[in-house]
């Protein structure tokens, strides 16, 4: 009589089986409107250029690939480095760069000082930082557009004291996409680096202290190598939508002022190169991902040195 | 020597607290200024003329925005809806159940709309989209309500699982070994200690439905404007604090859901 285990695998494929139905409305979901047409840019990104938008669907070409770094001169045929594209890609990575160094050294004393606040005054600080970051980003972009205009409160301050005659340009530069980087994705570095230096143990502290320490030794050889889960966390959670940043440039940078996602948006819309624009969007994904993977290899580093 | 090490506190770090003043203080000065032009008289983002509620009153007046603000309400209360559910389901399939095969890759699906560039995301939509349009001559709000639900589900998903994770899993054995059917259970056990977690995850992809604009932006056919696409079209023209007026009401829900979205938790 095998009817004992016949149960016991039949309540185990029932199992199964609502897991799955549990799980499938999501997954579809997100299969039908992110994963599957992702798939596709990936497929268009190898296929040749239609003649007036699009692609040549079965006809195989890699100059989508090529384009992102060499284009062929319009005169003489040879190949080129395609300097925009390359100074469009090198900006991205610059900005985003920045931006996380820049979001690490006003978000880790932020952090800091909150998580050693009391209890009830800590949640408060946190309530500020986290309002911001679910607070529109549009919203933000354009608070920080209106600040830097030429019409706008700082030059007609500066005007009005005296100090410039004519508005500054400061709308549309590398600046200002930077500050508007900065200001949006601030709250992405303060939580996580807040939430490992909640669970910190300030006895290594003392420890530190009763040894003779300095201040800046003790941040630089307890503190920081305690919280570095979150530091990590936290420069990955801004570096990797700042990299595919796309309404800040757009906003703040004007037309000239281009990071990968508005060179994106270019080649579907007016550049009417999609497998270029594919292509783009593929690299974008890969230095995402290599991102990733850094960050999942950092934190599941078994090594707890005390960084020397 | 003994005061001395007494006053010494262990924790503080020179110029701390003054970076975090000033942090906190930058990340709501530029919010605040931009509210506070739109209540400016004249049509300066720049200058105070003095205070009116003449804006309010044009932007209401507006149906564009009237529209568009309507249109956004509706997207994120659908899409929000679709994505509470099918994150409450998925995370009861996730976390009841020990570590079985294609759980990291159903973990990796349920995030992934949070790793891609939303560009990206957006333009590949654009592209399969369109051909389901000129297939299909179906235009109608389908689309954007399945866009938005698939990028709400991870935030659906995540104060609810959080939530599921810190239950207490006696209960329903007991109410399994009184015989109840796993549906049951569901209803009378899980689902009510479950719902402050299904709340503050409506709650989120709520807002962050009512924030996007750039997949909403790609996606859209012609009539369905929500406030931010119809912001992002406005700074090709004059701009004026019309605008900021329409901002400053979109400010008003994202503000309030959060703040209750944060004492929720906290009552825990």
């Amino acid at each position: 009589m095998s009817s004992l285990t016949q149960q016991a695998a039949a309540h185990q494929a029932a199992t199964v089986r609502r897991r799955w139905l549990l799980k499938a409305p999501a997954l579809l979901t997100i299969i039908l409107a992110s994963v599957g047409p992702l798939s596709v840019m990936l497929v268009y990104s190898i296929m040749a250029k239609g003649s007036f938008g699009g692609v040549n669907l079965g006809q195989l070409s890699f100059d989508g690939w090529m384009n992102v770094f060499v284009e062929r001169d319009p005169f003489d045929d040879t190949l080129v480095l395609a300097d925009a594209n390359l100074l469009i890609l090198w900006r991205s990575i610059r900005l985003a760069l920045i931006t996380t160094i820049a979001t690490l050294l006003v978000g880790f004393p932020t952090a800091y000082y909150i998580a050693t606040r009391p209890e009830h005054i800590r949640s408060q600080w946190m309530l500020l930082i986290t309002i911001p970051f679910w607070t529109n980003l549009l919203i933000r972009t354009f608070a920080i557009m209106g600040l830097l205009s030429n019409q706008g409160p700082i030059n007609n301050f500066l005007i009005w004291i005296g100090v410039i005659d004519t508005p500054i340009q400061m709308l549309f530069t590398d600046g200002a996409v930077l500050l508007g980087l900065v200001y949006v994705y601030l709250p992405l570095m303060v939580l996580p680096i807040y939430s490992s230096l909640e669970r910190m143990d300030f006895n290594l502290v003392e420890a530190g202290y009763d040894l003779y320490a300095t201040r800046l030794k003790v941040l630089w050889h307890i503190v920081i190598p305690s919280c570095k889960p979150g530091i990590i966390a936290g420069s990955i959670l801004v570096f990797i939508p700042a990299i595919g940043a796309y309404v800040t440039p757009r906003v703040l940078g004007g037309g000239k002022n281009m990071m990968m996602g508005n060179l994106i948006e270019l080649q579907f819309g007016q550049g009417r190169n999609w497998p270029l624009g594919a292509a783009l969007s593929i690299c974008l994904l890969l230095i995402v991902t290599a991102a990733l993977i850094f960050y999942i290899r950092a934190s599941s580093a078994k090594d707890i040195s005390h960084g020397h | 020597m003994a005061t001395k090490a007494k006053a010494f506190d262990l924790k503080a770090q020179p110029g701390f607290s003054a970076i975090a003043r000033i942090a906190v203080v930058s990340l709501y000065l530029p919010i605040i200024i931009l509210v506070v032009f739109s209540f400016n008289a004249t049509s300066s983002l720049g200058v105070w003329g003095g205070f009116s509620f003449g804006w309010f009153v044009m932007a209401w007046h507006n149906d564009l925005i009237i529209n568009a603000a309507l249109f956004s309400l509706f997207l994120a209360t659908v899409a929000g809806v679709f994505a509470t559910i099918m994150a409450t389901m998925a995370a009861i399939a996730m976390t009841r159940s020990d570590a079985y095969r294609g759980q990291t890759i159903s973990y990796a699906l349920i995030n992934q709309p949070l790793i891609v560039p939303e560009i990206v995301t957006a333009i590949s939509l654009l592209i399969v989209f369109a051909a389901v349009k000129s297939a299909t001559g179906y235009s109608g709000t389908g689309y954007l309500v399945i866009a938005h639900t698939a990028f709400c589900i991870p935030f659906a998903y995540l104060p609810i699982r959080a939530r599921l994770e810190g239950m207490d899993l006696n209960l329903e054995t007991a109410a399994a070994d009184l015989y109840a059917d796993p549906w049951k259970t569901f209803v009378h056990v899980t689902l009510p200690r479950l719902g402050p977690g299904i709340v503050a995850g409506f709650m989120l992809a709520f807002v962050v439905s009512l924030d996007d604009v750039v997949i909403t932006d790609l996606v859209k056919s012609g009539g369905q404007e929500t406030l931010p696409t119809f912001m992002l079209g406005q700074i090709r023209r004059d701009m004026t604090p019309e605008v900021n007026a329409a901002a400053t009401m979109l400010l008003i829900p994202s503000i309030l859901l959060v703040t209750a979205v944060h004492l929720i938790n906290r009552k825990k």
